[in-house]
């Protein structure tokens, strides 16, 4: 409360640099950033950075969610499968002969519907992991496989395509200079943060994963704080559905495929422990950032495909390694 | 309901896990202002007594009676709705919050939309700090404390409700002396509130400073409650273990052999500086000091679990470099840790597999591990060390604290080494098993071993070595043999403060405990 209000130059470097110490990622983006910047010739374009953001719009809205549940000390595998139940559901249902003359208004129920399927699967994730104990890694694996198998189901294979061109013509839309997509996403960011930092709910999850008996003592009610994460990160794989869905103007039912590894291993680049406990949406949007960046720049540079994987792979070991060393507790450190 | 209706009454309480009767009709009441101490040895059952009380557990009989009303109480926050609060045995704090949100764990002051309401936390937090006179604030976050402060947030949870009942349980076994009497001050002030404390440890002399009366279980069932004023160690030894004890002095001259650890110059970083001290084969060295004063440290570092900045390890003669706790184990030195939740033990995995972990490489039978073997060591040491346990396969979390404590020593001992450096060997362990483990130390120096021993009781150090080293902020201080060593001169070592000029030097004996 009592601050002094001219803070001399250096207390705040050093304010700055321990802020970087504990989101070593942000610094790794500035890196990456300032290096495509000169390496590329249209990095730096406003039409390739608005481009950078809608690319990671998808992947970072799931991760929001994926944060809540890792920091509570889970893990969704699910959440592809979910993507592509969503967009698959909501591009089908807008185009069903009841709304037909419905209008612009025909996507109301199409969007909830596909947002209610994700929170529904969700929902179930979480009770199953909460009633019966399993491991959420299993949980979720065995719904990975699941939803995918009902995606195909649903849609016999075929891709769909949305009737209502309002729909992408959403997803082409800006607000200002930044795209919807990307304003839809540093706004639910905004607002999970918020719920992680500031809210009673918050709060008890990382208290559930950091010391479930602890959190168990203190009578938190451990399952009914895992089941709403579940929900919540349900919710943004449907969301990334159907932004992602607008963006194509269609669905097919192999969307989403590998992105629930994208999305933890840009979690786990932001900082959030696989174990819980610990994490921040601060370091998941570093996370997301530095992910989109690669991919952009390095396509931009021509890289091949697979060697960008190489490159993601090795980076996402090193930067852990880094961010270990960094947060070491000194010389003395314990050896284990 | 006359006047001298008890503010807490736990009637016929039963309680059984698979395979225990850990509570056979428990009766036991607690009076407003009065300290009552409950004393049983590990295992007897005073930890569940309490869950039950704190809502943790839900009894198969019996009734609990707060201020004449019954209550039942299903979970822990509605224990603290009655006014009944439970400072745990073990730690149970979440690492990587703040000291606040741990105080209110569970229950966090709420604003509009579930928001926290920091400010009123905040402030709340920091009232209760100032009275427990802690030196860090409401927002430093956990992970960045000592166990002994930890210790302290978990204690100031006892302040965060107008309690009727505050139970401790094992509040001491990691605090400092100044901390301690801060402890105190604080339950004498709940006492004049008219809160009822039960209070539960192993350590006599704190149970006779502060309690009023005592109650001893024993298996599960009450074996009676004696006023404090009127009973005095022995018969609450007695009533507890069914036998006297007796707290002799180490006063045999060992019959010592080569020297078997030799330090030279030895530091690492802060933590300690310039030390050096001879170890030989047949002698038990006490290490004694405050709560950091670096022997903890000291010793990882023998164990190769810190690199030292200077200085030599001898071992049997010649120069070692142990870089790993494997290369330790291997040139034969074993350490029994301090904390034995967080370095000792895997809780979810049963006794036995506990106690031969770091041997499992050798016990095989062509290429599968020997299951016979493992549990003939099991066995072996259970028998030794007194293990209450229903069986090898009891997962090592659902065992009393002190007798998880004792599959920790049992594993180390089981590896066979030429030197053992046990940290706090007794913490939290019950005044029989306490003299078993004080003998079978003295018994492993007699057949060999060199052992040294980490303690910060000073009837422990006193009773147990054969020289004592005084440390004090990471150096030592003063030797002692233990014809030179008495309780004064041993105070003034671990204080900083120099040998002082002879003074009242009585040696301590038989009434040390
Ligand atoms: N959750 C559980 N599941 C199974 N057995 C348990 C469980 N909790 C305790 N026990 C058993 O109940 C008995 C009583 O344990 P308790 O923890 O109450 O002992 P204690 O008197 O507190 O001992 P200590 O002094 O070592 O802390 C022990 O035999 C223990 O193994
Ligand atoms: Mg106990």
């Amino acid at each position: 409360m009592a601050q002094v209000l001219s803070t001399p130059t250096a207390p705040r470097l050093s304010g700055a640099f321990r802020w970087l110490l504990r989101h070593p990622i942000w610094g790794f983006v500035a890196v990456v950033f300032i290096f495509f910047s000169f390496a590329t010739a249209h990095f730096f374009d406003v039409q390739n950075l608005q481009n950078v953001l809608v690319q990671t719009s998808t992947i970072g809205l799931i991760a929001l969610g994926m944060t809540l549940v890792m920091i509570n000390g889970n893990i969704d595998l699910s959440v592809g499968a979910t993507l592509a139940l969503a967009a698959s559901l909501t591009v089908d249902i807008m185009g069903w002969p009841v709304f037909a003359d419905w209008g612009n208004w025909q996507l109301l129920p199409a969007v909830l519907a596909g947002l209610a399927a994700g929170v529904a699967i969700g929902a179930l994730n979480g009770i199953i992991v909460w009633k019966t104990g399993v491991d959420a890694f299993i949980v979720t694996l065995g719904a990975m496989l699941g939803v995918r198998g009902l995606v195909f189901v649903y849609t016999e294979e075929q891709s769909f395509y949305a009737m209502n061109f309002a729909y992408s013509d959403f997803g082409a839309s800006s607000i200002g200079p930044l795209p919807t997509l990307a304003v839809i996403f540093i706004v639910c960011a905004i607002a999970i943060h918020l719920l992680l930092s500031q809210t009673v709910h918050g709060r008890n999850t990382y208290a559930v994963g950091g010391n479930r008996e602890a959190a168990v003592n203190a009578g938190i009610r451990v399952g009914p704080h895992m089941v709403v994460n579940f929900m919540i990160v349900g919710f943004f794989a449907a969301l990334a559905g159907i932004t992602l869905s607008t963006q194509m103007g269609a669905s097919t039912p192999n969307l989403g495929r590998d992105y629930e590894l994208w999305v933890i291993t840009a979690v786990v680049l932001g900082g959030t422990k696989l174990t819980g406990g610990a994490g921040n949406i601060i370091g998941t949007l570093g996370g997301v950032l530095a992910i989109g960046i690669l991919r952009n720049g390095m396509n931009l540079m021509q890289v091949p495909a697979f060697y960008v994987l190489v490159i993601l792979g090795t980076i996402l070991i090193a930067v852990l390694f880094l961010d270990k060393q960094l947060n070491r507790k000194g010389e003395e450190e314990l050896r284990l | 309901m006359t006047e001298s209706e008890p503010t807490l009454r736990l009637e016929g309480i039963v309680k059984t896990f698979p395979g225990v009767r850990a509570l056979d009709g428990v009766s036991f009441e607690v009076r407003a202002g009065e300290v009552h101490a409950l004393l049983g040895e590990n295992g007897a059952g005073k930890s569940t007594l309490m869950k039950v009380l704190a809502g943790m557990y839900q009894p198969d009989a019996g009734q609990i009676v707060v201020s004449g009303r019954p209550v039942v109480m299903r979970n822990p926050i509605e224990a603290k709705h009655n006014g009944v609060i439970l400072i745990h045995q073990e730690l149970s704090l979440a690492e990587e919050m703040s000291v606040a949100e741990n105080i209110f764990l569970g229950e966090l002051p709420r604003r509009r939309w579930g928001f926290v309401d920091w400010k009123s936390l905040h402030e709340r937090v920091a009232t209760i700090l100032d009275k427990l006179n802690c030196d860090f604030g409401p927002r430093t976050r956990i992970d960045t404390l000592s166990i002994a402060k930890k210790q302290m947030v978990e204690i100031a949870r006892a302040l965060t409700h107008q309690a009727r009942i505050v139970v401790f349980d094992e509040p001491t076994a990691s605090l400092t002396d100044q901390e301690k009497v801060v402890l105190f001050d604080i339950i004498r002030d709940l006492q004049r509130d008219g809160v009822g404390i039960v209070y539960i440890s192993h350590r006599m002399e704190e149970i006779f400073t502060i309690s009023n009366r005592i109650s001893v279980l024993r298996d599960g069932t009450h074996r009676g409650t004696l006023e404090t004023a009127e009973t005095d160690e022995d018969e609450v030894t007695r009533l507890m273990i069914g036998r006297s004890l007796s707290y002799e002095r180490n006063r045999e001259a060992p019959d010592v052999g080569d020297v078997a650890l030799a330090v030279e110059g030895l530091s690492c970083g802060r933590l300690f500086d310039d030390i050096g001290f001879e170890l030989r084969a047949g002698e038990v060295l006490g290490f004694y000091g405050l709560v950091g004063a670096g022997r903890t440290e000291l010793a990882e570092t023998l164990f190769g679990l810190r690199r030292p900045t200077a200085g030599r390890i001898v071992l049997g003669g010649s120069e070692a470099r142990i870089d790993s706790s494997v290369e330790a184990i291997r040139q034969g030195i074993s350490l029994v840790p301090e904390s034995r939740k967080e370095q000792g033990l895997v809780l979810s995995m049963n006794c036995r597999d506990n106690m031969t972990l770091p041997q499992i490489d050798d016990l095989t039978a062509g290429p599968f591990v020997s299951n016979g073997g493992e549990i003939a060591i099991y066995d072996m040491y259970r028998d030794q060390l007194d293990i209450k346990a229903p069986s090898w396969r009891q997962l090592v979390q659902f065992l009393s604290g002190g007798n998880q404590q004792k599959i920790v020593i049992g594993k180390w001992l089981a590896m066979k080494p030429r030197v053992l450096i046990v940290d706090e060997p007794t913490r939290g362990i019950d005044v029989g098993s306490k003299a078993e483990i004080h003998n079978l130390l003295r018994e492993l120096a007699r057949s060999g071993y060199a052992v040294m021993v980490i303690s910060s009781e000073m009837p422990e150090v006193l009773h147990v070595s054969d020289r004592i080293i005084a440390m004090y902020q990471g150096r030592i201080t003063r030797q002692f043999t233990a014809a030179e060593v008495n309780e004064d001169n041993l105070v003034q070592a671990i204080s900083g403060i120099g040998p002082g000029s002879g003074g009242k030097a009585r040696p301590i004996g038989a009434q040390a405990a």
